[in-house]
């Protein structure tokens, strides 16, 4: 099976770990992974500020990238939304480019959601001892409808204990270029996020985008908390947290 | 009402700052999401009920012409009289030749949006006619010369405290703690007006065809009251808000006041129907049913033509973790939360409301309990669709757009630019990996660090891991 490692610009530029974890993932379970070299970003940010022009471009361009994989994978919800969800809604006509983008996002999946339900895993090679709480992204949650598939991958570690906060599901404030734009609001949304992190009882949060991730782990430092871990599932799945594997 | 929501960013920030409304507004996790949760499991099959309430309001809106000369024929065949105003000052002028007409002194109200939408008590008020507001937040709002800051608990902002000191000061009366001592003034005060009031004016919240009537929920009787004692009834409200049977009306009053407020149903839910009989002891001598246009008819057919299957149940700012954080007065007109952030653009136009559809993260959370499925996030989305294509976004967000655009494009050059952010990004983090400060992202740094990224790209590592 030929899958396309799509790694969202965010992870390529800010934390390599996450995208050397899903590789892990995915070759352990015996796929064959690819990485186009050429990817570079979804077209998330145009595409909510209102261009959609923008969009449509990268789109095809990325279609183009993709083309000969059974199978993308994106280690976040809402880039995998992205393509997923809102590439069809930005081609509504039947040309050539606009077929692939369609097959693009008819075959894209978020790394959780395609470990559950694509290759149906049993097992997985990390292994993690503490109490982790899920924080559940926005997009992938509700686009995506990735709900119970992070909880069972992690249910397969068996020195985790999952430790759920109040309010998973409410948005952590990051919205993309809204964390900066409306940065105060933004914090005040963090902070909710935060103060229901610290009240689980969990020594980490771990949630499925990096942009969740950020947000959330730039409010704990500020707020003088440099205990709580702050991973993204990849890395507790694969049990890479933070390193990468080379020099 | 003025239009303030320009000034959104520096209201969101005083409010953040205001521990009193932090305080009034950490109440809707309790009173409104919990409550809707509750209510909601509590019925059979919600999502049926959804999808029935979403195609009945979508099938009104196909043929909204039809239905409404429908509902205007039964009205006035039941004696109701249908004015159809094209704009909020053509509302002000019906009501207030109304009222000269019929020597109306003094006009007591039940709550209504719409009337908030034409600022009618000034109007009122400039023309000489008293006007009392009898819904408690309402009138508690009237009293501190207040706007609504939510449109089914408009006083949501407002603490009992400060309701304490302001009935205090304008009532003249020992001050109150207990809420029942509370509400007990409000009506000892409130009852002569009932009996002496020449005109009552309520909204509506649906419009029946078939019967020609105005279904009215409401919690307080004040709205029974309103609509009945005064001999002259006026009735407000959107064209939007027809729906062709008391059936469908039924549907929709099964999920309206679950949404809102948890309620399975409200205390009151009222059809009004034609003028008093001759036969019949109670009921106004003149029903007259004002619809708004007011920029509703030019959503039809639009891509936000969905937004007009609201039913104003306030779900989605209930659960909008910004409204939440930042309260209803930010938004700056009559709508707050995400419904508003669409209707205020439409109303005021993209210009004069610029932060609205930005002021979201596109969680989703509003359109996930919406009880006519509408797709808010996708409505905000295309708002800053249309800010982007007629030029009005800041020039420094669309400088940066097209910078990343062109470098998304380039993937050498991308590369490049990457890693280059990747090494400087790092080393400016330090020992701790983090980043305090931050040049054009003070938005971000003010509240947050920025963790640092690695110091080389994936895709450099992943280049230098795999033999060539």
């Amino acid at each position: 099976m030929r899958v396309g490692l799509f790694l969202t610009c965010l992870v390529d530029l800010m934390r390599p770990s996450i995208g050397f974890a899903t590789l892990k993932l995915l070759e352990t379970a015996a796929c064959e992974v690819i990485v186009p070299e050429a990817q570079t970003c979804c077209g998330q940010p145009s595409y909510n500020a209102g261009d959609y022009a923008a969009a449509r471009e990268l789109a095809i361009k990325l279609a183009l990238e993709f083309a000969d994989c059974d199978y993308v994978v994106v280690p976040s919800g809402s880039c995998a939304s992205m393509i997923r969800v809102h590439y069809p809604s930005l081609f509504t006509d039947d040309s050539e480019p606009a077929r692939r983008v369609r097959a693009l996002a008819a075959r894209t999946y978020e790394l959780t959601d395609f470990l559950v339900n694509v290759l149906k895993l049993q097992t997985v090679p990390g292994h993690y001892q503490g109490r982790l709480s899920y924080h559940d992204s926005c997009s992938g949650l509700r686009e995506l409808g990735v709900k119970q598939q992070p909880r069972a991958l992690l249910a397969m570690l068996p020195d985790v204990e999952l430790k759920e906060m109040n309010q998973c599901e409410t948005c952590c404030g990051f919205g993309g270029t809204f964390a900066v734009k409306f940065g105060d609001i933004s914090t005040q949304m963090a902070d909710n996020k935060c103060r229901n992190i610290h009240a689980s009882g969990a020594n980490a949060v771990v949630a499925g985008d990096l942009g969740c991730l950020l947000n959330i782990e730039g409010r704990l430092r500020r707020i003088g908390d440099a205990a709580t871990r702050v991973l993204h599932i990849a890395e507790v799945l694969a049990g890479e947290q933070g390193e990468v594997p080379c020099k | 009402m003025q239009v303030t929501a320009l000034r959104f960013k520096r209201k969101a920030k005083q409010n953040l700052r205001n521990a009193r409304l932090q305080s009034a507004l950490s109440k809707i996790q309790v009173r409104f999401v919990q409550a809707r949760a509750d209510a909601i499991a509590d019925l059979d099959d919600f999502e049926a009920v959804r999808q029935r309430a979403t195609a009945i309001r979508e099938g009104v809106l196909a043929n909204l012409d039809a239905w409404l000369e429908r509902f205007e024929q039964e009205a006035t065949r039941r004696g109701a009289v249908v004015h159809w105003a094209e704009t909020a000052a053509d509302v002000n002028r019906i009501v207030i030749e109304i009222a000269q007409a019929n020597q109306v002194k003094k006009a007591i109200k039940s709550k209504s949006m719409v009337s908030e939408e034409c600022a009618l008590n000034d109007a009122l008020e400039a023309a000489g006619v008293q006007v009392v507001e009898t819904d408690l937040g309402e009138y508690i709002l009237q009293l501190a010369h207040e706007a609504p800051s939510h449109i089914v608990a408009p006083v949501l902002h407002k603490t009992k405290d400060e309701v304490s000191d302001l009935f205090a000061k304008k009532h003249d009366l020992p001050r109150k703690t207990g809420i029942a001592e509370l509400c007990r003034e409000a009506r000892d005060i409130l009852r002569p007006h009932f009996v002496s009031a020449d005109m009552g004016i309520s909204g509506g919240n649906f419009l029946i065809a078939e019967t020609g009537s105005v279904l009215l929920v409401t919690n307080e009787g004040n709205g029974r009251m309103t609509t009945t004692l005064p001999r002259v009834h006026v009735a407000i409200t959107g064209i939007e808000k027809v729906v062709p049977t008391l059936e469908d009306a039924t549907t929709l009053v099964r999920i309206l006041p679950r949404s809102a407020t948890g309620q399975d149903i409200t205390n009151y839910v009222s059809v009004l129907t034609g003028v008093k009989r001759a036969d019949e002891s109670d009921g106004p001598e003149q029903f007259h049913i004002i619809l708004l246009d007011n920029g509703r008819s030019a959503m039809l057919g639009t891509e936000l033509q969905s937004m007009l299957r609201c039913i104003r149940c306030g779900a989605c700012m209930n659960h909008c973790p910004v409204y939440q954080s930042v309260g209803g007065h930010a938004y700056g007109w009559v709508y707050p939360g995400p419904m508003g952030s669409i209707l205020t653009p439409l109303y005021a136009g993209l210009a004069n409301t610029l932060p609205l559809p930005n002021a979201s993260t596109l969680c989703g959370a509003c359109a996930e309990v919406c009880p006519v499925s509408i797709p808010l996030p996708d409505l905000l989305r295309e708002l800053r669709h249309r800010q982007s294509t007629q030029d009005l976004r800041p020039w420094r967000e669309r400088l940066g757009l097209r910078v990343w655009m062109w470098l998304a494009l380039r993937p050498l050059w991308f590369a490049r630019a990457t890693a280059l952010a990747s090494r400087v990004g790092h080393r400016l983090g330090g020992a701790k990996h983090r980043l305090r400060w931050l040049p054009g992202a003070g938005g971000w740094t003010h509240g947050r660090d920025l963790p640092a990224p690695a110091g080389k790209t994936f895709r450099a590592l992943y280049r230098a891991r795999k033999p060539r």
